[in-house]
């Protein structure tokens, strides 16, 4: 309730109230918008560069535009929305970036938490290595690809000289291209899980472990019994984060694989492949769908982690 | 059950020397109480007999067994920390298993020691729940379940009371001596409170600045301070400590009492000269003439025939007894404690202080060492 609503009944209360309210209306109003104020240059930004393009997307995917170049798109409803997302090219880049994913996630979260681990004793220079492995995140896609495009080069790269040289090389085989691209994000990550799961590992208190250890646990009985568990929601945390941005993984595939041969050697991850559709085929109505489905995948994801982020509240001490 | 032992014990951390060659001795079924302020190294030589921290030089030993390197889980030792260290993710049940389980006891056993030590500590309502759910009250008494489900040989208690309210303090420390005389295990408890000291431990054994001062049953430790640390760290308010000169035959004694040939000796500062008593006399006379006179608040009373002039302070009012500050001419502060029924003096009055003829009462130190001179 309100003071807005005029008194139908003798009030019970002292008169005064309504002056005041009155007044204290008039600020929250002020407050109100000063706040609106203050928020125009985030919205603006977030208009022009988020919102718009978002809804605008749910409009692309209501036009087909057809093969022929020149002629305009046409309203074709919900119509194209089945066959592609039932086309072989959806659905294999669809598996493409699950398999990418379940390659990438897993991998870089364990390696982050083991260096983590290692990092997190208190031995004399071990600041030195902990800037060491947190520098991979802010290394650009660009040049950590082109290094790896170095290494994993068939003449003057690493793998020949460990003796290891796939006919075709990695970058251009059907087997190893896809693994090579998920390496190279591996590494990426490796930064963010470590900077993550070391956050996690200092939120853990000290007595806690000291206290399993008085209670008889062994160094392999705490990390197990209790960091993990207390580092669940941590581990969770940068689960969705990662898988989030595997999903919408680019860069690397861009610059080592390159859109001539992405569908062949099996690197069409679902951004490429929408990049794909919407330059190369000129069909921004299948793109917008593909981004729409993407869209939801990660939507899913982010509900999950928020609904997660709540029961974390009854790990508070 | 067994006796714990420190034997020349250092510990240093880098340049600290957090505990400095400490030496005592704990009987089997002891409660002693390291009493200290922080950062005294109370906790430190906690850890030390845990064996969270290792040894720089000496030998812990707990019964016979030097335990320097043996690892915590082997020492047979139950640890409660001031934070409880209740493993949040664990329900109270399975908290007050965990020692059992990784000690391999088996299953039908574990549940009726867990039953058994929630009984004691009245957790029955609560072994479901987690640790998050339960009260401070209510987490401290978890957490001392999961020492004693295993019955340890020694318990070792870091300021398990400092997280409680005040009412809560007093009753979970009578429940923890309650339990301790019962169970007779070996007890360190480290407290920074002197009043849980006094209250709890059967011995009392002061630390400052990584060294021990005194270790001795608390009213022995109240009663004869070795130093002036420890004079004015026990007891609320603190001893009186007021420095001065010995001098024989301070005032003219109208009185005559002084046919020794000796004269009286007196404790004299600016504005003041307290007499001894003969006995007090007789043991200090030859030493400082430096010295810092020690007075427990409760042996003073206001008198216009007191010995000592001073103006008050602030006056505190606690009910049962009032606590009168004063400063003396040279800003000395001295504190009365009185009775309910005697007279308040107003705030800035002029009064005189007066000090209890019992020799118990005068505690001389002397002013260079801190040391207590040879007294009654």
């Amino acid at each position: 309730m309100t003071a807005t609503s005029a008194p139908v009944e003798p009030a019970p209360a002292p008169r005064p109230a309504p002056r005041d309210s009155r007044g204290l209306r008039t600020r929250l109003r002020k407050e109100a918008a000063l706040a609106y104020v203050l928020l125009v240059p985030a919205l603006v930004l977030f208009g022009v560069f988020s919102f718009y393009p978002f809804l605008r997307n749910f409009k692309l995917m209501l036009y087909e535009t057809p093969p022929v170049p020149g002629l305009p798109a046409h309203y074709v409803g919900l119509h194209q929305i089945l066959p592609t997302i039932t086309s072989t090219q959806f659905t294999q880049s669809l598996v493409t970036t699950i398999i990418f994913v379940i390659l990438v996630v897993p991998i870089s979260l364990l390696l982050g938490l083991a260096l983590a681990v290692a990092a997190h004793r208190k031995l004399k220079g071990m600041a030195v290595y902990r800037v060491i492995f947190s520098s991979t995140v802010v290394s650009s896609v660009a040049v950590a690809s082109v290094v790896f495009g170095t290494l994993l080069n068939p003449v003057v790269g690493l793998l020949p000289w460990l003796g290891i040289n796939p006919t075709p090389p990695a970058l251009e085989n059907t087997t190893w291209a896809l693994p090579s691209v998920a390496l190279i994000t591996i590494w990426q990550f490796l930064g963010l899980s470590f900077i993550i799961m070391s956050a996690g590992l200092q939120s853990v208190p000290d007595e806690l472990l000291e206290a399993a250890r008085i209670d008889g646990a062994g160094s392999w009985t705490r990390f197990w019994r209790m960091t993990v568990p207390l580092l669940s929601p941590t581990i969770f945390f940068a689960v969705v984060v990662s898988t989030i941005y595997a999903f919408q993984a680019f860069g690397a595939v861009d610059i080592l694989i390159g859109n001539q041969n992405a569908v062949r050697l099996h690197t069409n991850v679902l951004i490429y492949n929408i990049l794909n559709t919407l330059q190369i085929e000129s069909n921004p109505g299948a793109a917008a769908i593909m981004a729409t489905v993407l869209f939801l995948i990660i939507l899913g994801l982010t509900l999950l982690q928020l609904r997660f982020l709540e029961r974390r509240v009854n790990y508070a001490r | 059950m067994a006796q714990v032992s420190f034997d020349g014990v250092t510990k240093r951390f880098g340049e600290t020397t957090a505990v400095n060659d400490l030496t005592l001795w704990i009987p089997d079924g002891e409660l002693l109480v390291l009493l200290g302020s922080s950062g005294c190294g109370k906790t430190t030589a906690l850890r030390l007999v845990a064996g969270l921290e290792e040894i720089t030089e000496g030998t812990v030993s707990i019964g016979e067994r030097v335990v320097n390197d043996v690892d915590p889980k082997d020492r047979d030792v139950a640890m409660v920390f001031q934070s409880y260290a209740l493993y949040p993710h664990l329900s109270v049940a399975k908290n007050i298993e965990f020692p059992l389980r990784q000690r391999g006891v088996a299953k039908d056993e574990r549940a009726a020691k867990v039953k058994r030590a929630a009984e004691t500590l009245g957790l029955g309502q609560l072994l479901g729940r987690k640790p998050a759910q339960l009260s401070g009250g209510q987490r401290q008494r978890v957490a001392l379940a999961r020492a004693i489900v295993r019955e340890p040989t020694v318990f070792l208690m870091d300021e398990p009371l400092s997280n409680l309210d005040a009412a809560l303090r007093v009753q979970t420390r009578a429940d923890i001596v309650e339990l301790q005389s019962r169970l007779k295990t070996t007890t360190l408890y480290v407290t920074h409170d002197q009043v849980e000291a006094m209250t709890m431990g059967h011995r009392i054994a002061v630390m400052s600045e990584g060294r021990l001062q005194q270790v001795a049953a608390p009213e022995d430790l109240y009663a004869k301070p070795t130093n002036v640390f420890v004079a004015h760290f026990l007891g609320s308010p603190g001893m009186n400590l007021v420095e001065g000169m010995l001098v024989e035959n301070g005032p003219p004694d109208a009185s005559g009492g002084g046919g020794s040939g000796s004269g009286t000796l007196c404790v004299a500062f600016a504005g003041a000269s307290v007499p001894l008593p003969p006995e007090v006399a007789d043991a200090v006379r030859g030493s400082g003439p430096d010295v810092v006179l020690g007075l427990r608040p409760e042996a003073l009373h206001l008198s216009p025939d007191g010995v000592i002039a001073a103006s008050v302070i602030i006056v505190e009012l606690l009910g049962a007894e009032t606590h009168v500050i004063c400063h003396t001419e040279t800003g000395a502060r001295i504190i009365v404690r009185q009775g309910a029924g005697a007279a308040k003096p107003g705030i800035g009055a002029a009064v005189r202080i007066a000090v209890d003829p019992d020799p118990q009462t005068y505690h001389l130190f002397d002013a260079t060492t801190g040391d207590r001179l040879a007294g009654p």
